[in-house]
């Protein structure tokens, strides 16, 4: 469904993408993993639109994205900051990407505005909300449109315990459906049950692309999180 | 496309500074034409003002305007929707609410004092620049990322346009005085959109003792009438020149 070839993408002198070449597919739910700074962001906005890459084009069901922009009606995007525009409401917010996504109200997926209770909370404006309710809203704009993709950048951090709970059962439900699902996380332990795939990243490059079943043969580890430790371990 | 500018013009009319903005230039329109009892004296010294205030207003509102708008933009890239399309909305949404300002603000008193061509002509360059500077703005904070720095550099672009470049103009013409400067001053005054709106409505006015040298030259080569359309031309690409640049960088930069 998303194919990335050569992307490269340098910030100065800082390669912050080195030569990526990976295939996702529907079904799939891949976990983005490597150090702070490895490049998992600014792959993510690559597969957005909203960072350029230097050379290397990435494809969305066989149509280069750089000369397309309606793919992106089939992405739902949790950004790991989730910026919004100070003096709007959350119900502006969310009125507001209705009308831009032109959904009918029947296909939305408003499951998870009811989870978070953001009913009760719809008329604070967005610079009052703390960083978790932001989150929350984050989450709640990914997956309302029902898109085929979800790009989740971070999705349980800043979040408390009960809510990432409800999160985490919205992305196996979500996953239940077929969908490719993409995660960065730190949390690994947040992932075991979630994942089928896993890209390990490290200064840009991408380093392995595999089926978590390889990799847990392959390490002989149960847990994602030690089998991640491991690989970092034999990389040094 | 629509709907972005929709949003736009909403939060723009939400913060009131445009709002104020043309208050503040009704209230000047009705007391110079009532300082002045020669309505024509009137128009010229809208004139005068006019042709400051209006580059100073729409250059600082539309570039901290856009740096205020940074999430916004930022949210609205990873929509579906197209980088130019986007771009455009924010500056159609910012010119019109600029422009509408001052066609309301200024328009009122001009037609209630003097309803005549030149009225109009000021009128319409008044809109003109707010679009030029609107667009220069626009072109001003895609290239900076940084806010103190993008308004500075509004400021400064700002300063040269109504200050510093007549300065230039002066001294080129006291130092070059024994040659024929005629056709170079065209040139140069193709290259200021402040001085080239002051050529258009003072060949509308018709007072060739207020004409200045640019306007005068203006006035001999082209004659009045097709000097305005050249006047007119060049400020129309004043327009779309750093709307097209701003728009080039937007549709690479990333966020």
């Amino acid at each position: 469904m998303i194919i990335a070839t050569n992307v490269t993408k340098k910030f100065g002198k800082l390669t912050a993408l080195n030569d990526i070449n990976t295939t996702c597919n529907k079904g799939q739910s891949i976990s983005l993993i490597g150090p702070n700074g490895s490049g998992k962001t600014t792959f993510i906005k690559c597969l957005l639109g909203m960072v350029v890459p230097d050379s290397g084009f990435i494809t969305f069901n066989k149509q280069n994205i750089s000369h397309d922009w309606k793919y992106r009606e089939q992405i739902g995007y949790m950004p790991q900051i989730g910026r919004y525009p100070d003096n709007m409401s959350i119900a502006q917010i969310l009125v507001m990407m209705k009308d831009i996504r032109k959904k009918t109200s029947a296909d939305l997926d408003e499951e998870l505005i009811e989870a978070f209770e953001l009913n009760k909370i719809m008329d604070k404006r967005m610079r009052t909300l703390s960083g978790g309710t932001r989150q929350k809203v984050s989450a709640a704009l990914a997956f309302l449109f029902n898109p085929e993709v979800l790009i989740l950048d971070e999705p349980t951090a800043g979040l408390d315990p009960l809510a990432s709970e409800i999160l985490k059962d919205k992305i196996r439900k979500v996953k239940k459906e077929g969908k490719l699902i993409l995660i960065t996380s730190h949390v690994l332990s947040d992932l075991d049950d979630i994942i089928s795939e896993i890209m390990y990243m490290q200064d840009g490059q991408l380093v392995f692309h595999k089926t978590w079943e390889l990799l847990k043969k392959d390490t002989g580890e149960e847990k994602l999180s030690r089998a991640i430790a491991n690989v970092m371990k034999s990389k040094l | 496309m629509g709907k972005i500018i929709k949003y736009v013009m909403l939060d723009i009319l939400r913060n009131r500074i445009v709002l104020a903005y043309m208050i503040f230039l009704a209230l000047l329109g009705f007391s110079l034409f009532n300082i002045n009892d020669n309505p024509s004296k009137g128009l010229l010294s809208l004139m005068n003002v006019v042709l400051i205030i209006v580059p100073l207003v729409s250059i600082i509102f539309a570039s901290i305007y856009m740096y205020n708008s940074a999430e916004f933009i930022e949210l609205l890239v990873s929509q579906p929707l197209k980088r130019i399309n986007l771009w455009m909305s924010f500056f159609i949404g910012l010119s019109l609410s600029l422009g509408l300002a001052f066609f309301i603000g200024c328009g009122i008193p001009v037609l209630l004092f003097a309803a005549n061509a030149t009225g109009i002509m000021i009128i319409g360059v008044g809109i003109l620049l707010s679009m030029i500077f609107t667009a220069i703005a626009l072109l001003a904070t895609v290239v900076t990322r940084d806010k103190a720095k993008g308004i500075g550099v509004s400021i400064l672009i700002w300063l040269y346009f109504t200050l510093i470049f007549d300065g230039i103009i002066l001294f080129l013409l006291f130092q070059f005085m024994d040659y024929p400067l005629e056709k170079a001053m065209i040139g140069f005054s193709i290259l200021n959109p402040v001085d080239l709106s002051r050529v258009l409505i003072l060949l509308k006015m018709d007072i060739s003792a207020m004409m200045g040298v640019t306007s005068a030259v203006f006035n001999d080569v082209f004659g009045s009438s097709i000097g305005m359309m050249v006047a007119l031309f060049i400020l129309l690409l004043w327009v779309f020149f750093p709307l097209w640049l701003s728009l080039r960088k937007f549709n690479r930069k990333d966020l």
